[in-house]
């Protein structure tokens, strides 16, 4: 892993566009859920693990929406959830899911297509 | 009942699961509160059970439940209840059922790390909310395992699960697909340990039953046997053979038999109505003429009459009945008499059964025939089709029907059996028999046993005639029982041995007239001969007196010619 900050590293890589507006993601950026029921160990070591995995792979490119079930148990039946943590790939499609704390980050960049896209 | 006994006692509370049957064998349903386990392999209507819970809950019961399938969408339910005529739309839209599908599909699925099932739990939580469920379905939660691999947190996580609903008082039904050597794939009946039923399907011969068995009961007692059901356009139908237990009503009332001779046989008015018939013979021994000539005599009472008939249409019944006198069709029409006609083979017992419930519950006929019962071994064992008559005779006395049973007894078998084994359940037995004497077969019948009448020992002679079923006294000769035209020869050596001592009487009469006459007759020539002496006598008396009289008259007038010519007393001196 580059020691560079995930800003500048994307930055050459993607378009100009993605890095500039990092706070309004692009309509072609990852869109990642979270979902968590309260803060447990588990769901606050799943997100800490994607953010930082994003901020080192897809920074500025990416959007994660963490949706407590706890607050709003009627989101769960939409995105078939029934482990916790799960993340959901929404965008790129297709549809990813992955569960649990997301502590194997290899795993995680296999899985999410990551890795790929560090190829590019 | 000893129900009120019952409830003052901490005992465990049970749901009626409305499924017919299901609940007399467990005693009033599945435990309250609790989870139960409905296991079996593929096809064998697990589902369907937990899903008729689930819904009779809520339209019977009023408890809302909450479905959720691991397997088949919302959709698929909908479906396959549809077409037992549950409106689950309707349900949903009146909020009284949830069906969360719960879709975990190993390709879409990654694990990493830690996790826990916490997404399940909440969704059942939200559904249970959403309607106040208190009935949960978990339709084939195994499912879970091969969508996730991390078999020690489901095993965990399935055990929290079952805690919580208990905790929550959720009646719950879950099911499980069988595994090798145990109830269920993944071993659920170690998480469940309250109640575990085992559904089966089997096909023997070409012909499915589906059983059902409750394996487990904690708490309560249960019918332990394994009980057939059947799947048909009104749900689940569980049919206990030993829950309706002995404790029926019976009737003192008696009705014809429509054979006025077994009337009297059977002591006079005829069988108790709701008492079971049970008439035996060999072929062509006049059996059908009988259940006809009963039917006839019911439906002229205006009462309805169920005839299930297992050979014969019923335009060759009515034909053939009509050849004897009895003519059927009238009631036919009046809508008094139906026939129920078809193959033994047709679908098994347990369908035989619950169709001749069904259509008994439907047309409330005081009169059951079966003709004949003794084939229905085609369509199973011969241990099934005892069993599924003694269950069909134990519903006809429950419900106060007389049921008229119709037994083939095969040539040459002992004849005061059957091989169905009824003998012991029914409470009059009639057999039927043919005598070969002189070239000839002859009809007889007798009664075997007649519970709680005083019926009739002899052997009587059975005559199928134009006008019907007649029974006359069979003629006991020297070689046995006369039948047939040796009977016919004994009657009329008896007549013409009646009409020669008629004969022999007359001319008695007639001599003693003779010499009552000729006695008379003497008795007017001695009156005559005493008469004429009489008369001679009285002439001779009569001339007598005259004579005497003529001589005092002389004696005076000589006596007063003396005194004329001297006195008396000159005449005295002199």
């Amino acid at each position: 892993m580059k020691k560079d900050s995930p800003r500048r590293k994307a930055a050459p890589k993607a378009t100009a566009k993605r890095t500039t507006k990092s706070p309004e993601v692009p309509d072609d950026a990852w869109n990642l859920r979270l979902y968590v029921a309260g803060q447990t160990p588990k769901s606050l070591a799943a997100f800490s693990n994607l953010k930082r995995l994003c901020e080192e792979h897809l920074a500025g490119r990416y959007h994660i929406e963490v949706i407590d079930l706890l607050k709003h148990p009627e989101l769960a039946q939409n995105d078939q959830i029934v482990a916790l943590p799960t993340l959901v790939r929404k965008l790129p499609e297709p549809i990813k899911r992955i569960v649990g704390d997301l502590s194997k980050t290899e795993r995680v960049i296999v899985g999410m297509d990551i890795a790929k896209l560090d190829a590019i | 009942m000893p129900r009120a006994v019952r409830s003052r006692l901490p005992v465990l509370q049970k749901a009626p699961t409305g499924i017919s049957g299901f609940d007399d064998i467990t005693g009033g349903g599945v435990p309250r509160g609790r989870p139960t386990l409905v296991c079996g392999s593929a096809g064998c209507g697990k589902s369907l059970f937990a899903l008729e819970f689930l819904i009779r809950g809520a339209t019977q019961f009023g408890e809302n439940g909450v479905v959720m399938t691991f397997e088949e969408t919302a959709e698929d339910i909908r479906k396959n209840v549809a077409s037992l005529g549950f409106d689950v739309d309707q349900l949903i839209a009146d909020k009284k059922l949830v069906i969360d599908f719960v879709k975990v599909d190993r390709n879409e699925i990654e694990e990493n790390g830690e996790y826990d099932l916490e997404g399940l739990f909440i969704r059942l939580a939200h559904a249970i909310q959403t309607v106040g469920a208190k009935r949960v379905v978990l339709d084939t939660i195994e499912t879970l395992f091969s969508g996730l691999s991390n078999q020690a947190i489901l095993r965990s996580e399935l055990r929290r699960l079952f805690g919580w609903l208990k905790e929550r008082e959720m009646t719950t039904i879950i099911t499980g697909e069988r595994g090798d050597g145990q109830l269920t794939r993944q071993g659920l009946e170690e998480y469940v340990s309250d109640c575990v039923v085992l559904l089966d399907h089997r096909v023997v011969g070409q012909i499915s039953t589906r059983r059902l068995r409750v394996v487990k009961y904690r708490g309560s007692t249960h019918g332990t046997n394994e009980y057939p059901f059947l799947i048909d356009e009104e749900g689940i139908s569980v049919l206990p053979i030993t829950s309706s237990g002995l404790d029926y009503e019976v009737s003192p009332e008696r009705v014809t038999s429509g054979v006025e001779g077994v009337d009297q046989m059977l002591g006079g008015p005829g069988y108790y109505r709701g008492s079971t018939v049970l008439l035996t013979g060999t072929a062509g021994t006049g059996k059908s003429s009988m259940a006809a000539q009963l039917a006839r005599s019911t439906c002229a009472r205006g009462e309805r009459c169920l005839y299930f008939s297992f050979e014969e249409s019923p335009a060759q019944i009515l034909r053939n009945m009509k050849s004897i006198g009895i003519d059927l069709a009238p009631f036919v029409r009046k809508n008094l008499l139906r026939f129920h006609t078809t193959r033994p083979t047709v679908h098994g017992l347990e369908m035989h059964l619950v169709r001749m419930h069904k259509l008994i519950a439907e047309f409330k006929p005081t009169v059951v025939m079966v003709d004949p019962i003794s084939n229905m071994r085609a369509a199973g064992t011969l241990d099934e089709s005892t069993n599924m008559l003694v269950r069909l005779v134990d519903f006809l006395r429950k419900s106060n029907i007389l049921g008229f049973l119709i037994s083939l007894s095969a040539q040459g078998k002992a004849i005061e059996s059957t091989d169905e084994g009824l003998s012991s359940m029914v409470d009059t037995w009639l057999l039927l028999r043919d005598v070969e004497s002189n070239g000839e077969r002859n009809r007889l019948l007798y009664i075997l046993k007649s519970r709680g009448m005083a019926h009739s020992n002899q052997v009587r002679e059975f005559l199928i005639t134009p006008g019907g079923i007649r029974l006359v006294d069979a003629y006991l000769g020297e070689a046995g029982v006369l039948t047939g035209s040796a009977r016919l020869a004994q009657e009329a050596r008896e007549a013409r041995e009646a009409q020669l001592a008629a004969e022999e009487v007359e001319r008695k009469r007639l001599a003693l007239d003779h010499r009552r006459k000729s006695t008379e007759a003497q008795i007017e020539a001695l009156r005559a001969a005493y008469h004429a002496e009489l008369e001679e006598f009285e002439r001779i008396a009569a001339g007598e007196t005259e004579r005497r009289q003529e001589a005092e008259r002389i004696r005076q007038a000589m006596a007063r010619s003396r005194r004329i010519t001297g006195t008396p007393a000159l005449n005295g001196r002199k």
